[in-house]
């Protein structure tokens, strides 16, 4: 006897709980990496359903850069609040104000690279072993060869030459001692999958996904949402317009689309239709055609 | 809507990546800035067109190369479906990764070269596909256009690689004789081709039916996980965590517990906020038993009547994918659904000479061997054979010295 398939996003989820359930079983301390965008909210509902009633094998950890939306730690506060979890925060202002990394200068500055720095410090304090992120292999190409269980070494870089072979479903977990994994478990999840799920499983979001009035300027052809962090001069001129954003980073690397989409309905109807692609929005991944990989190589998310 | 994961087996000179290119191309599936970067990369075809095959090289060193030397991932949808694709390199050095890729596919696409006819590389190619037991098989016949769109040419490849896949005794295979380079049956139906009466490649990955095996003979549900929140109001809440990776479970149903073989009923199914009344092969849920067992990761539920093989010397076939080639003096770890141990190699029966089939002597593997193999495993594994049902029968072998993962083990035979 035989039946269909289960419906592609029972599927999904079905996979990614499996995964979390994995780095449970496998790891001594784990810990889910939280940006506060869509994908690694969708990642604490699914560890919701692989845990509860249960409390989740491991605290979140949020990366805070000083650069975030204010609508993003509101969220993320309000958050912990329900879900009653443990959070912890590293913030990329310590380690500027300890002189281990330098604040970049000039007009495109941005912390998105500092980031790395605070991240392995926080992994190195806390000794996890695993960290989940929310990277989907549809974001890139680079990732779409990375694997769903990502061993970094010490410095936190990621070897492409040297990955793991990943068969059926076996997510091989040994690591030597100062390694550690990074594991997506939405990785088979494209930016529209995780859209229709937050969708269907009635997931509060940030505010700025939605379409709102915003100051913005407009660079490289990208619109940016005028803020202190963001190191303007007179050539820059301010508008107001209808905008969304597309996926949540530091405010000075994320830029806006125009939007219209007020309500998830409308969203989804706009990436239907979009002919931009997710990372399109954002500045970092432009530099080179290699943008990612080598700042995967470094240690990054 | 439901998911197909597929595979293309094919060699740089097949054209596979432009035959990707192609079905995301055509489908509307390529975003425009991604068409941008394509526009900015500089690779064009003799005749001026995008070089669609840049959509799936990942890697720097991939695209120094050009060649795929990974496995890639791909994803795009149809109003009737969604697709992922393993794109996999086709050259024997890179033999392991096409069993990566094929191991979680439902479907494989081989590519032939109308002008090259069924060779060794479609024989190595159509023997992993064997081995690892995929559910469907298209031989998409490439490079048509090469060949003035010969029906002659077409049949003959036909006639040829029924004869191969009796003996690999692969079933489910259809034929569909393409031009990824021009176009014609990829997403749109040939009109070069008219003497071909089937469907177009994406008309076929839209329809091929895939299945689940839920008989409940097979109700299989590794534990991953206990959840045991022991809190005052849950104080005696005892879940089994763990995805149903074949058949299914039903409120009242006999399981037996294995290595431990103590037997229950199932008293509830639990996924989240819901209590389904059957967990169906695929479904990840909490399964909840009538009496207090004790049970741990590693453990498997399985059905009382229908119990798996136990046992800790096991027949195999394996793929060697380490550059160290297999010790038999060494302990090695083994991984097999949530249940790891320890492991040695206590026979080598033979290897196979992935392209012309043929078993030789052997008493090591190198990389991208495969042979048959007994184990010996330091506890016993509950398991079923590789081709009765492939969610338990499949395992990984682990180095534990480097922990890499060193090798794919297919249960054959219970050889204690």
């Amino acid at each position: 006897m035989s039946r269909n398939k289960l419906n592609y996003l029972d599927d999904l989820e079905a996979e990614a709980i499996y995964i979390l359930r994995e780095v449970a079983g496998q790891f001594e301390k784990p810990a889910l990496l939280f940006s506060g965008g869509k994908d690694s909210i969708t990642l604490v509902r699914l560890a919701e359903k692989a845990f509860r009633p249960g409390k989740f094998p491991f605290p979140l950890v949020h990366i805070d850069t000083g650069h975030n939306f204010g609508e993003t730690i509101t969220y993320r506060d309000e958050m912990i609040e329900r879900i009653g979890e443990k959070l912890i925060v590293g913030y990329v202002q310590d380690d500027i104000d300890a002189g281990r990394v330098i604040e970049q200068k000039g007009k495109n500055a941005s912390r998105n690279a500092l980031q790395t720095v605070t991240l392995l410090n926080t992994i190195e304090k806390y000794k996890f072993d695993a960290c989940i992120g929310g990277a989907r292999r549809d974001e890139e190409k680079a990732r779409a060869k990375e694997r769903i269980f990502s061993v970094r070494d010490e410095f936190g870089q990621w070897d492409p030459k040297r990955q793991r072979p990943e068969l059926w479903n076996l997510y091989n977990g040994k690591i030597h001692k100062g390694e550690n994994v990074r594991v997506f478990p939405i990785s088979n999840w494209t930016e529209l999958d995780v859209w229709n799920y937050i969708r269907r499983e009635n997931i509060p979001l940030p505010s700025i996904y939605f379409a709102h009035q915003r100051d913005v300027i407009t660079r490289n052809g990208q619109l940016m949402a005028a803020n202190p962090a963001l190191n303007m001069d007179k050539d820059d001129v301010i508008e107001r317009r209808n905008v969304r954003f597309r996926t949540v980073g530091d405010m000075t690397c994320t830029a806006a689309v125009a939007s219209d989409a007020f309500e998830i309905d409308d969203i989804i109807d706009e990436i239907s239709a979009s002919k931009i692609s997710e990372r399109g929005a954002r500045m970092d991944d432009k530099v080179s055609e290699a943008a990612m990989e080598d700042r995967k190589k470094g240690g990054y998310f | 809507m439901d998911i197909l994961k597929f595979l293309t087996a094919g060699s740089v000179d097949d054209g596979k990546s432009t035959l990707i290119g192609r079905l995301l191309y055509d489908s509307e599936s390529i975003l425009q800035d991604q068409l941008e970067a394509l526009q900015a990369s500089n690779r064009k075809n003799d005749d001026g067109t995008i070089d669609l095959a840049i959509l799936t090289d990942g890697l720097k060193a991939e695209r120094e190369q050009g060649i795929t030397i990974d496995v890639a991932y791909k994803y795009f949808q149809t109003e009737k479906r969604k697709f992922i694709i393993a794109d996999t390199p086709g050259h024997i050095q890179y033999t392991r990764n096409m069993v990566t890729g094929a191991s979680n596919a439902d479907l494989a696409i081989i590519l032939v070269d109308a002008r090259k006819g069924v060779i060794e590389q479609t024989i190595r190619h159509s023997y992993l596909v064997s081995l690892l037991a995929l559910q469907h098989v298209v031989v998409a016949v490439n490079k048509m256009d090469m060949v003035d769109y010969s029906e002659e040419v077409f049949n003959n490849i036909v006639k040829a690689y029924q004869a191969m896949a009796a003996k690999l005794n692969l079933n489910e295979v259809t034929y569909i004789p393409v031009s990824a380079l021009k176009g014609d049956n990829i997403v749109h139906e040939s009109l070069n081709m008219l003497w071909y009466k089937g469907k177009s490649l994406l008309d076929h990955l839209e329809t091929v039916p895939v299945a689940i095996d839920d008989s409940t003979d097979h109700a299989r549900m590794p534990v991953q996980w206990i959840i045991r929140p022991q809190t005052d109001e849950l104080h005696d809440y005892r879940g089994y965590a763990g995805r149903v990776v074949s058949g299914s479970f039903k409120v009242n149903d006999r399981v037996t517990v294995l290595p431990s073989c103590f037997s229950s009923t199932i008293s509830k199914v639990e996924f989240f906020d819901k209590e389904p009344e059957e967990a169906l092969a695929g479904m990840s849920v909490t399964l909840h038993l009538q009496d207090e067992i004790d049970i741990s990761r590693g453990d498997i539920l399985v059905n009382a009547n229908h119990l798996p093989i136990v046992s800790q010397l096991i027949e195999a076939d394996l793929c060697w994918m380490d550059t160290k080639p297999m010790d038999t003096s060494l302990t090695y770890l083994i991984q097999h659904n949530s249940k790891t141990t320890r492991c040695k190699i206590s026979d080598v029966l033979h290897k196979v000479n992935i392209n012309t089939l043929e078993k030789v002597p052997a008493d090591s593997f190198n990389l991208n061997d495969i042979g048959r193999i007994v184990i010996k495993t330091a506890e016993p594994l509950a398991f079923d054979l590789y081709q009765d049902n492939k969610a338990n029968g499949g395992a990984i072998l682990i180095d534990s010295r480097t922990n890499l993962t060193v090798g794919a083990l297919m249960f054959r035979a219970n050889a204690d």
